[in-house]
């Protein structure tokens, strides 16, 4: 324990000389690589994956899967909401997991698939994304960011990394939407839905936008869309929450116990069909 | 569920390919353009597993582009397609191979002639004066074989095109609502609307 104290009370003149030392022991190639895992002794290593991941294996590893996560674009930005449950088969292991990652201050990416798979690399993206922005002066655009995280899960594809992921921003060129999975593929696009209660979401959403929506009116589409679907879909559940990205980067709006939501929206009329996209 | 097919006509190359990005049961975007232009006038069109196909055709696209700076030359049609059917063939060994099908349409200056190759992802290459990959080919072949002929005019190519696209939104189950349709020829590529 006074190991660890001592590296901590050390003069300044030591913290010099060893941020000097640090400095030449920095191995470029090494520090900017990609981080590297120790693999199976298998011969091949797909078949091996999908061997285990297999239904008849005898011991299969299950990787945790339903999500509710969605980001749609309009006027004023864009707006991203995900549940908060996490499940194992079916067993509810909790219910306040954020799914929504906040990779730096402009750049958000959602969580569905393997929870751990998504926190490491999108904390990896972010990592990659500061090194860009010391190197250029300058932010790195959505484009980009989505493009390294699909570049570097694509070397992994077939191995059994499990995200289905949307990295949402704002850049030069306005607000950004970019849908990356561990298939590796990225597409751009104006409104995703992700999980196993996105078809869901999807009803919700598609009937109910307008690009032209208010800030509030779009907060409450995303917030219902998300209910809804954790209504419908078993995996899905806990709370929804719900950000939106602005020019000037990402605000957390708020949660919402979809028990709550549910008691709330009871009782309120339902809208009309023909004007369905005034969403009480 | 992908289609993606293409003809020559008399002096250009019409392709097509439906522009649905599709998870399982799921649209996940209906605007996607499949094709990646490796040089003013050469177009790829891809089709196949996901992240695979893109992956690959901006891999074929830098490297044709290097081949360009490093050489002052532009690549042929037929060049362009050895190159891509070797790096399909020499790939196709390894632990993990790309299942990638393509058409390549191009026009070139030297010849004034255009071509089409087929290439799949065994690394097939086939020059052909029409060409189809999946499902499309079961809809299409007997409309080429009827309809085609190498000196088809652009109008004429642009309603064999409506014939194509409208037998695929007929006959076919999947709903494929849009098509992204693109001609190459000596003035490069460009996007119509059919």
């Amino acid at each position: 324990m006074n190991s660890i104290l001592n590296e901590f009370k050390s003069t300044s003149a030591l913290c010099e000389e060893e941020l000097h030392d640090s400095l030449y022991d920095w191995d470029t190639a090494n520090g900017f690589a990609l981080p590297t895992f120790e693999f199976p002794a298998v011969h091949n290593l797909n078949r091996f994956m999908k061997d285990i991941t297999s239904a008849s294996a005898p011991c299969q590893i299950e990787i945790q899967h339903g999500t509710t996560t969605l980001a749609f674009k309009f006027k004023s930005g864009v707006i991203v909401a995900a549940d908060s449950r996490a499940s194992q088969g079916n067993y509810v292991s909790t219910s306040s997991v954020k799914k929504i990652i906040e990779i730096n201050p402009f750049l958000l990416g959602t969580m569905a698939g393997g929870a751990a798979d998504c926190t490491f690399w999108q904390r990896e993206l972010g990592r990659q994304c500061r090194l860009y922005e010391l190197r250029n002066k300058e932010r790195i655009s959505v484009a980009a960011a989505s493009k390294l995280l699909a570049n570097m899960i694509y070397r992994y594809k077939g191995m059994g990394l499990s995200m289905g992921t949307m990295v949402t921003g704002w850049d030069k060129t306005g607000p950004k939407i970019f849908y990356v999975d561990s298939d590796g593929t990225r597409v751009d696009g104006e409104l995703f839905s992700v999980g196993s209660g996105s078809p869901f979401a999807y009803g919700i959403i598609d009937n109910g936008f307008d690009f032209d929506l208010d800030v509030p009116s779009a907060i409450d589409l995303g917030k219902r869309a998300i209910y809804h679907a954790t209504h419908r879909d078993g995996a899905s559940g806990g709370t929804v929450n719900l950000y939106h990205v602005k020019p000037d980067g990402w605000a957390r709006i708020g949660r919402w116990d979809v028990e709550d939501l549910h008691w709330e929206f009871q009782d309120q009329p339902k809208p009309s069909p023909i004007n369905s996209s005034v969403i009480g | 569920m992908e289609c993606i097919f293409g003809f020559t006509g008399k002096d250009f190359v019409m392709t097509a390919t439906d522009s649905t990005v599709a998870q399982s049961i799921l649209i996940v975007k209906s605007t996607e353009d499949k094709s990646r232009a490796l040089s003013k006038r050469i177009l790829l069109l891809f089709a196949g597993e996901s992240g695979d196909t893109v992956q690959f055709a901006e891999f074929i696209q830098r490297n044709v582009r290097l081949y360009e700076i490093r050489n002052g030359v532009e690549l042929s049609t037929k060049s362009a397609a050895t190159f891509t059917r070797r790096e399909l063939a020499d790939n196709l060994r390894s632990r993990k191979q790309y299942s990638v099908n393509l058409i390549l349409a191009g026009y070139d200056l030297t010849t004034e002639l255009p071509s089409l190759y087929q290439l799949d992802y065994l690394g097939s290459s086939v020059s052909a004066p029409f060409a189809a990959h999946g499902y499309a080919a079961h809809f299409l072949f007997s409309i080429f074989d009827r309809y085609h002929r190498p000196d088809l005019s652009l109008e004429e190519a642009k309603a064999l095109m409506k014939m194509c696209v409208g037998e695929l939104q007929r006959r076919f189950l999947v709903n494929l609502s849009h098509f992204t349709v693109k001609v190459v020829d000596k003035d490069g590529i460009r996007e119509i609307a059919i």
